[in-house]
């Protein structure tokens, strides 16, 4: 039973509740040191770190992008929130052997086989357009949905129903059938 | 490293800690949800949800905090969340996950990473655009659920909870 327990990880009503423990600390942790209250979040850092990669190719789109001056490449406190989220779960994943190198998610086999160049085609455009969506909706599930619904902000219960809807209705017909050949 | 960095980055440590304790970095614990069958990232998000909902408020009540919500701008969040959501159906994770994904060792996350990267700098090129068209329809400000039902929070907190709890007692006899 041990071992069991150790392979299935936490309770996620024990791993959330202890995030929201989490999520209160660091409000009231960044207003005290850093004077300003700020909320998980994940999807700026994106446009940061697009910012970074894109200003070796093309500098003067990064300096005068209108949408750049809004989100300048700095490594800012989120930057490293989202940064430290792989070291903490290499951190977990390795000290309780769940660590695993996986080259194609399972679920996907199951439905679309094992061609990595399929998987990674899919992943690619897929994370394009949810990018493009979540820059849009200003949040992702991080700060729409955990740090938004936890204010009861009109913003993030709507965006949750929004990112959910469609996600449900498109999961359906993407992963409910059996494999086609 | 300065001393936002330095917080960022520990807040971040423990967060992707938890979250990969809760097994919701997974690609199939997410298209689980979306086919509802396996409700882990839900119980995870609403269980942090519930207990960090009264902290904040909380705090905010006695001025510690201030609160930070997202304005709520019609276009954006409906179009945009769509956008997101039909995206999130085939990638299998949301910008937080796919970094913590990566580091236990579902590498194929990476794919997702450059995917979300390059869709940050098309939002950055088409911001212009957007920003007279979509995000110019309606915006109705930050604004919160108490706020505009004229109801205080320590009456919508504990019909919350009660509404999430049913929810998981659902979850939990159904096996989901």
């Amino acid at each position: 039973m041990g071992t069991k327990k150790v392979k299935d990880g936490w309770s996620p009503y024990l791993a959330g509740a202890l995030t929201g423990l989490l999520a209160i600390a660091s409000v009231w942790i960044t207003t005290e040191r850093l004077g300003k209250s700020s909320f998980l979040g994940a999807s700026t850092t994106f446009v940061r770190a697009a910012a970074y990669l894109e200003r070796t190719v093309a500098p003067q789109r990064v300096d005068t992008g209108e949408y750049y001056q809004r989100t300048k490449p700095v490594l800012d406190w989120q930057f490293m929130v989202v940064s430290g989220i792989f070291i903490g779960a290499l951190l977990s994943s390795l000290t309780d052997k769940s660590f695993k190198l996986e080259s194609i998610p399972p679920t996907w086999i199951e439905r679309f086989g094992i061609s990595p160049v399929k998987r990674a085609v899919a992943a690619v455009l897929g994370g394009i357009v949810a990018m493009v969506g979540a820059r849009m909706a200003d949040g992702c599930p991080s700060g729409h949905g955990l740090s938004g619904v936890m204010q009861l902000s009109v913003s993030g219960l709507a965006a949750m129903a929004m990112f959910f809807a469609p996600a449900i209705l498109a999961a359906h017909y993407i992963y409910n059938k059996r494999r086609s050949v | 490293m300065n001393q936002a960095q330095m917080i960022g980055l520990l807040t971040g440590i423990i967060f992707g800690f938890l979250l990969q304790k809760g097994r919701v970095l997974r690609f199939d614990k997410q298209v689980g949800a979306m086919r509802l069958k396996d409700m882990t990232i839900l119980k995870f998000m609403l269980s942090a949800i519930l207990v960090g909902m009264v902290g904040i408020y909380l705090l905010s009540d006695r001025g510690i905090i201030t609160m930070s919500h997202k304005p709520m701008n019609v276009g954006a969040v409906v179009i945009g969340g769509l956008l997101f959501g039909l995206g999130w159906s085939v990638m299998g994770f949301c910008p937080g996950t796919s970094i913590g994904a990566l580091g236990e060792g579902r590498w194929h996350a990476l794919f997702a990473v450059v995917g979300m990267i390059i869709g940050a700098a098309v939002y950055a090129e088409l911001f212009p655009f957007f920003n007279s068209t979509v995000l110019a329809w309606k915006d109705f400000g930050k604004i919160s659920l108490p706020e505009i039902l004229n109801i205080s929070h320590w009456v919508i907190i504990p019909i919350f909870w009660a509404a999430v709890i049913a929810l998981f007692v659902f979850f939990e006899k159904k096996g989901l």
